[in-house]
């Protein structure tokens, strides 16, 4: 058994109990053999502490419940590989958005700016009987944009959307429009490009890029934001 | 405290969960203009429909010819006989319909070059009454689940549908009638406990893959619906039917979708042997999963497993074109460098069966009523998906069905409780006295308990009990002695401690509940399978063997029957397996084979 400690600095607030967030030194044992990704570390830790408080559920990247701040990045503790860990490993909640406990940030913000988009399909035309039509190149467009699962990492590690998060629609939700945008099956393109020419809403975007860098599923805000700041310049001429 | 303290909410309908089937439910009431309130543990879309991720079953005849009556007559022939012929039928027959809908809700199906709905092969499913495969499960590449989960709830954001997020349903509220009357919940941000209080209740909590050690399930899949249900003395019913996934990454558990093997993927054993042709000759690795399950695990007891303890089989997908590998199956290749550590375009992936599905659960109706023993509907109740019996998986599902399952009884679960409350057949009725007492005193007691057992401890006795006592393969004694470890079990579940005693988002409270939960279900599980004297579908028994009597171990004539387990007394009782559809011919019992 490969077993080793692994030292931890962890934020730590319970409004129940404490004045103030404090950082906590916590350490474990871990068996390199059985213990790959920090989830499986944290699972650890809270067997000896049940009071450390994070979310999850899938354990492997798909509903987006256990992302924080790791090591002074934005990850999913299900995806992030222990043995690439330095040590002490820094874990603090998502910043940006108000800390509930621990590393439970309220979420309410982030959805709020995702609903404000319309993330459903507009089609107002009588449904056929069997499905609508559209080729693979089509469907192709929704590659790269269909895939998020709404974990937050880029939002809030975005400095526009940490400054104005009320305003700015940020990298999530922006790739959520444009994944309707891009659907040759959605019939409100145009209005979802006036709900978004607002100097806010979309263009307090200035590509600093840290959403692509932390994307755990590999998409590109950035890319998409662009293209939507090119269909409005497409359009205006 | 007394029940006067707790804080009553009062609507037309109370969904609780918000994965497909709860959502599917909840798009049929907010469009029919319903009050609901939709309750979940998580935000909707962490649901544990989020991770299935091969296709969604429909015979939409897109690439070649198929029709509902085959898929009907795979689900039935797949469910070894047990699932009932008229909510099977149902659901078949209702499938392209629900699909093409869920397509219109903006499902990003991929496609096929006419651009019409991609489908691909999947196990179990053939043209022409188990002739040749057919493709009939519809995909978006190898993450069907989140696509559909999300398009779902895009569909309730559009239709303003009211979520309660970050709520826990503790208990099922019903009268001295055994009308249901709402559940009782737990506010995870506040530690609040509140009643909703509803003319109609549906369950759409998901299954229970957490009672075993070795699970695909998410943390989440805790049986909180049927925990519920038992404890206000809902009978649950064919619980010792598991599903065993063949493909779960070794070691870790994360699914790897048969979508590989229907797209051409080939289960190997140390000799490199594609060893389903012993097991299948027809099908090979697109045979059902219990099937597959059982001839993996035979080839790692007879010595021909991989790796250096010889313990898991391998997954080849290197012959297939990188291209596609990267267009129909790139969250496999995600999770195999991330779960691994290989690329499985250069070396076939390490799997072992794993705990994937429970084909039990609550007994209901076609159209999503919870029924008591007789098939009377149970006043103001309904369940779908996963925590729901209807039965159409019997003793063992097929892949996709469970997707298809979550929108055909999602929607007649909501369809139902629509017609029964227009009809006026359900209304308002009291709360009866005292009904939060139970709740308040298990909140009480873990806030009170010393000296108590360990919840993470515990948990991992129940679901190591499990997959020793309750596997793949299934002894005697081995049962016996299970029922009796449970039992023990049960007594350190009713001690458990916390330390965390805070009333904002107490996990520890939390996973303490669901314990509460996970024994029911586990008690439920074992009994029922030591009883079942007979190997069918995914139950096999060492001392029901494959005999000229019975084939396969399957024992009709005693024991073609669904199994009903009651938390009182932890009794059984039996009931028949529909065998008449509703507009077709009954689909004889006959010996299965792939």
């Amino acid at each position: 058994m490969a077993t080793s400690t692994m030292e931890f600095k962890i934020y730590r607030y319970d409004p129940d109990k404490d004045d103030a967030p404090y950082m906590q030194d916590m350490s474990v044992q871990v068996d390199f053999a059985i213990d790959r990704k920090l989830l499986d570390v944290l699972t650890r830790l809270k067997a000896n502490d049940d009071t450390l408080s994070y979310r999850r559920s899938c354990r492997e990247g798909i509903c987006g419940s256990d992302a924080m701040n790791i090591n002074g990045k934005n990850g999913l503790a299900c995806l992030t590989d222990i043995q690439e860990l330095k040590q002490p490993v820094v874990l603090r909640p998502l910043p940006g958005l108000p800390v509930i406990r621990d590393l439970i940030v309220d979420m309410t913000q982030f959805f709020k700016q995702y609903h404000s988009v319309k993330p459903y399909l507009i089609n107002d035309s009588p449904r056929p009987e069997r499905e609508r039509l559209q080729s693979p190149e089509e469907r192709d467009e929704l590659n790269g944009l269909y895939e998020c699962i709404l974990c937050a990492c880029c939002s809030t590690s975005c400095p526009s959307f940490w400054w104005n998060p009320d305003k700015f629609v940020g990298p999530a939700g922006l790739l959520n429009a444009y994944r309707f945008i891009a659907d040759t099956r959605d019939e409100a393109t145009n209005e979802r490009l006036d709900d978004l020419e607002d100097p806010y809403r979309l263009f307090r975007c200035h590509s600093i890029m840290n959403c692509v860098d932390v994307c755990p599923k590999n998409l590109n805000p950035t890319q998409a934001i662009g293209k939507i700041k090119e269909m409005m310049v497409r359009r205006a001429i | 405290m007394s029940n006067s303290s707790i804080p009553v909410r009062k609507f037309d309908a109370v969904i609780v969960g918000a994965g497909g089937s709860g959502l599917r439910a909840a798009i049929q009431l907010s469009e029919g203009g319903l009050k609901t309130a939709v309750l979940s543990k998580v935000f909707p879309t962490r649901s544990h429909t989020v991770a299935a991720q091969g296709g969604v079953s429909a015979s939409l005849g897109n690439s070649e010819e198929d029709h509902w009556h085959w898929h009907m007559y795979d689900t039935v022939k797949g469910s070894d006989w047990l699932g009932d012929q008229d909510a099977i039928e149902y659901m078949c027959r209702k499938a392209p319909e629900v699909v093409v809908e869920l397509e219109h809700f903006g499902m990003p199906f991929d496609r096929t070059d006419e651009g019409k709905i991609y489908q691909r092969p999947f196990g179990g499913h053939m043209s022409n009454f188990g002739e040749k495969p057919v493709r009939r499960a519809c995909a978006a590449a190898d993450r069907t689940g989140h696509a559909m989960l999300h398009a779902l709830y895009q569909r309730n954001v559009r239709a303003n549908t009211q979520f309660f997020v970050e709520w826990m349903a503790l208990d099922l509220i019903r009268d001295e009638s055994g009308q249901v009357l709402g559940v009782i919940a737990l506010e995870m941000e506040t530690g609040e406990v509140v009643a909703f209080h509803a003319k109609a209740t549906i369950f759409a909590t998901g299954g229970a893959g957490r009672i075993y050690y070795s699970s695909t399930n998410a943390f989440i899949n805790t049986g909180d619906g049927l925990g519920m249900a038992a404890r206000a003395g809902i009978a649950l019913e064919d619980m010792e039917f598991w599903q065993f996934h063949p493909t779960g990454v070794a070691g870790a558990g994360v699914l790897i979708t048969e979508g590989v093997r229907g797209e051409g993927g080939i289960l190997r054993n140390s000799d490199n042997e594609r060893f389903m042709e012993r097991y299948a000759p027809n099908a090979k690795d697109l045979a059902s999963r219990d099937v597959v399950s059982r001839a993996m695990v035979t080839e790692i007891n007879e010595g021909r497993g991989c790796g250096p303890n010889k313990d898991f089989v391998l997954l080849d997908i290197t012959h297939l074109d990188p291209a596609t590998i990267m267009k129909r199956l790139p969250g496999i290749r995600e999770i195999s460098i991330q779960f691994a550590g290989i690329d499985p375009i250069q070396a076939p992936i390490p799997v072992v069966p794993t705990c994937h599905y429970q084909m039990g659960g609550i007994p209901t109706n076609f159209k999503g009523q919870v029924v008591s023993a007789d098939g009377v509907p149970v006043k103001g109740f309904y369940a779908a998906g996963e925590v729901a019996c209807a039965s159409v998986h019997g003793a063992n599902r097929l892949g996709t069905n469970s997707l298809l399952d979550l929108l055909v009884f999602g929607k007649s679960s909501g369809d139902s409780v629509i017609e029964d409350l227009a009809s006026g057949a359900i209304v308002h009725k009291d709360l009866p006295a005292a009904y939060a007492e139970r709740t308040l005193a298990r909140l009480h007691r873990l806030n009170t308990q010393t000296g108590g057992s360990n919840v993470n401890e515990t948990r991992l006795e129940l679901q190591r009990t499990m997959q020793k006592h309750c596997g793949v393969f299934r002894f005697k004694d081995m049962l016996v002695e299970g029922v009796a470890k449970i039992v023990e079990i049960e007594k350190a579940v009713a001690r458990t401690e916390i330390k965390d005693k805070s009333q904002v988002w107490n996990t520890a409270r939390v996973e303490a509940l669901e314990l509460d939960n996970l024994i029911e279900v586990a008690k439920a599980t074992l009994v029922s399978a030591e009883a079942r004297k007979e190997s069918r579908g995914a139950h096999v028994r060492d001392d029901a063997p494959d005999t000229p009597e019975n084939p396969n171990g399957r024992d009709d004539a005693n024991w073609h029957k669904h199994t009903l387990w009651e938390r009182e007394g932890s009794s059984l009782s039996y009931k028949p397996v529909t065998m008449t559809p509703l507009t077709v011919e009954t689909i004889a019992l006959k010996t299965r084979s792939y």
